[in-house]
């Protein structure tokens, strides 16, 4: 594989470098973009335990279990795309990329089943907020709407990289699969794919705590 | 050098055409870019200050309803904080001489840096479109609830154009990150650096972990107004005062942003004028980083008197002591410079000293302000805005000036007129003193910050100000007229009319696209000053061929 050097940079070693590092430190960004948003989580949860316990009751746990193992797969095929393309298989690349973006999509429409049902349980955040909790007899728990608040604000800002990142790699199956022009640099598809295993690990960390918080009790 | 200047190719002479410079990636021509930006919107910025400077004149609030005075302070914060300071120095000084300095061709993602530009534009457009909709009355801090549950003005379109500068914000410190890192030239080593490219660093960081908080944050903000998803809302059991949180783990920084990169531009001015080697050159590269970092831990200084806890009060005092010392370390570092220096006093050199002077007027205000007995007494007063005005117009603004008098021959081929300059530089600096000065007074004396009214015992103080204000707005508008006066009349610059030390200056005035046309430089020690043997040299006298005495 030969990769295009760009004029400002003197050699492959330099652009290589300078793309990693670039990827690596938007990523670093990107950890404080949801590290706010996790500090706001992280001080209603310690005011209101009881309010995160009873919405994260209201949580489909099947559905995020599933939707977790569809993510870590999508994570997986990106790893072995990455792998194909530096052995020159560009097709098996291009397809693992494509396999992908539909793994992605499922993801994104398990998501929306599950905003669809929360809407009509009355528990977005707003004017309808409405939540009826039989453990809990009929006056609900402080802080049951900031739990969905966040949720909705942490799982929304997540499906939003997502959406970049099926943009992303949309593009690059596009480039990998047409029968002329060159293949895409390998090295985009490792940054992409650098950015996809960080929306990853950003869903391995909202899952237990939106999801599990309610399981230990 | 035998080629002739007028036909010399450059990267302002490359291409005449407006689309070369709307989609030009040459840092360089970016820069230029930002350059005209931020003149537009501290303009902005000026003349809402001139607007409740005037309305301060008398006690009774006779010019303006108290709601346009609270949008003219909105507007005057907003534009001046997030479209003028954050971006002055890194995003023109900054993009334009941080490639060249370290030897490169271009910063190391010059695609980035355009979309960075046209980002920044798109959020100044919905700030004045928010502006121009109605205004803002939060105060630039947008605090909830008055940004929120009652927020009865253009909050959204405002906050929105914040967050979207905000990117543009993230994109140039990570270009300035991965650019130091992966593109410096053979043999230039992290401690042969201009101290310039330390402070950029140190800023870069900052812009990238502190600005996604910010960003967050007013988009928590807009969630809650445009669709009920309230995180503030104490209705909810939401707690404003997260918000107060949130927003300065950014917003403390934010004046590290603004101060940093000027402290860089002091210290290329310092050494070239004094003809020294900058004193304590590690010290002052490791402040930078030091300052980045502490800057982080501080911002609970801002909540004394909001509700926080007493506990957290006392560890946020101390580490907003600590965070003087780096500062500190600087303005000692600069003062040992100077003594064993041979000083001209050039225009540069004037807003350098200014800016030690008024930085460090500014930050021993600071120390008053971290302690909090004294906080709970000046706390939101004139106090305050005298305070960080020292900071980010005494400091920053000053370094901004210094800095574009510094390098204008650099980037333009062309000398300013020296007298004039000194002239509004100490104008400047006059005008700053007797806008700001009164106002420490008037804090003192428990002037509350953000009425359009006031009883008359401080009206004394206010005129004081005010005329104060008035000055500085004139000497502010010198050096607009002058400088692009000497775009067509100035004399040539030649390659180095400062015999500074540093890449950028072996290369042609305006320098050609590809920055360094007898190819990539090799490094050596920075700062290379020897003292006595050419302090006359110093200061440019009318050379026929300037190019032939620099080499
Ligand atoms: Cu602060």
């Amino acid at each position: 594989m030969t990769m295009s050097v760009a004029h400002h940079f003197d050699d492959v070693e330099q652009q290589k470098h300078a793309a990693t590092l670039g990827m690596w430190v938007f990523l670093a960004s990107e950890v404080l973009f949801f590290g706010g948003l996790l500090a706001g989580y992280a001080v209603y949860r310690a005011l209101y335990p009881e309010g995160f316990a009873a919405g994260s009751r209201h949580l489909d746990l099947w559905l995020g279990t599933l939707n977790t193992a569809v993510l870590l797969t999508s994570s997986l095929t990106v790893a072995l795309s990455v792998e194909a393309i530096y052995s020159g298989n560009r097709r098996r690349a291009g397809y693992l990329l494509a396999f992908t973006i539909v793994l992605g999509i499922a993801f994104l429409t398990v998501k929306g089943f599950e905003y669809a049902h929360k809407y009509h349980e009355h528990l977005v955040p707003g004017a309808h907020f409405q939540f009826v909790d039989h453990a809990e007899g009929d006056a609900p728990p402080q802080g049951v709407e900031l739990f969905f608040s966040c949720y909705f604000a942490l799982t929304g800002l997540h499906a939003v990289h997502m959406v970049i990142g099926i943009g992303l790699f949309g593009v690059l199956v596009f480039e990998l699969l047409r029968e002329k022009g060159n293949a895409p640099s390998p090295l985009r598809i490792e940054v992409a794919g650098l950015y996809w295993h960080f929306v990853d690990v950003v869903w391995v960390f909202l899952f237990p705590l939106l999801y599990l918080i309610h399981v230990a009790e | 050098m035998t080629t002739d200047h007028r036909t010399r190719r450059n990267y302002l002479n490359a291409n005449y055409s407006i689309w070369s410079w709307l989609f030009t990636t040459d840092h360089k021509r970016v820069g230029i870019l930002y350059l005209l930006s931020v003149t537009f919107f501290f303009f902005i910025g000026g003349a809402a200050a001139v607007l409740f400077r005037l309305e301060l004149m008398t006690p009774r609030g006779d010019l303006t309803l108290p709601e346009t005075y609270n949008k003219l302070f909105t507007l005057h914060g907003i534009v001046m904080i997030f479209f003028f300071l954050v971006p002055s120095i890194p995003a023109v000084l900054g993009n334009f001489f941080l490639p060249m300095m370290i030897g490169a061709r271009d910063v190391a993602f010059p695609r980035l840096n355009l979309a960075s530009w046209y980002i920044f534009i798109t959020g100044g457009l919905f700030t004045i479109w928010a502006i121009v909709t109605g205004g803002v009355d939060t105060g630039w801090t947008f605090y909830t609830p008055y940004s929120s549950t009652y927020g009865n003005t253009n909050v959204i379109a405002a906050a929105l154009g914040v967050f979207i500068a905000g990117f543009s914000s993230i994109l140039t410190g990570l270009n300035f990150i991965v650019t130091t890192h992966t593109m410096r030239a053979p043999g230039m080593r992290w401690f042969r650096l201009p101290l310039f490219v330390w402070a950029h660093y140190a800023t870069g960081l900052i812009m990238v972990l502190g600005t996604p908080v910010l960003a967050v944050t007013l988009l928590l903000l807009i969630l809650e107004r445009a669709l009920g998803i309230g995180i503030f809302d104490p209705a909810l059991g939401g707690d404003p005062i997260l918000f107060q949180h949130l927003f300065w783990f950014y917003s403390h920084p934010a004046v590290y942003i603004m101060v940093l990169p000027a402290m860089g531009v002091v210290s290329e001015i310092i050494t070239c004028f004094a003809r020294n080697r900058i004193f304590g050159y590690r010290f002052i590269a490791f402040s930078s980083l030091a300052i980045a970092i502490l800057g982080f831990l501080v911002w609970g200084h801002h909540m004394f008197v909001s509700g926080q806890s007493m506990y957290a009060g006392f560890v946020f005092s101390f580490l907003s002591m600590l965070v003087a010392v780096p500062s500190a370390i600087k303005v000692f570092n600069w003062t040992a410079t100077l003594y064993k220096g041979t000083v001209t006093w050039s225009t540069p050199m004037l807003y350098a000293l200014g800016f030690i002077g008024l930085f460090t007027m500014g930050g021993l205000t600071g120390l008053f302000l971290a302690t909090l007995a004294v906080d709970v007494h000046v706390h939101d007063t004139y106090f305050v805005v005298a305070h960080f005005h020292y900071i980010m117009v005494g400091g920053a603004v000053m370094g901004y000036l210094g800095g574009v008098h510094f390098w204008w021959p650099k980037m333009t081929g062309k000398l300013y007129p020296e007298n004039w300059a000194r002239f509004s530089a100490i104008l400047i600096f006059f005008g700053f003193n007797l806008t700001f000065f009164p106002q420490f007074v008037l804090g003192y004396l428990g002037m509350p910050r953000r009425y359009h009214a006031y009883p008359e015992q401080f009206q004394v103080l206010n005129v004081m100000s005010s005329a104060g204000a008035s000055i500085l707005g004139v000497a502010y508008l010198l050096p607009l007229g002058y400088l692009i006066w000497s775009l067509r009349y100035g004399r040539r610059a030649g390659r180095n009319p400062w015999r500074a030390t540093g890449l950028e200056w072996t290369t042609p005035s305006p320098p050609p696209t590809e920055n360094f046309p007898d190819g990539t430089p090799i490094a050596g020690d920075a700062y290379q000053y020897s003292s006595v043997d050419d302090w006359d040299l110093v200061l440019p006298a009318p050379e026929e061929h300037p190019e032939e005495a620099a080499v």
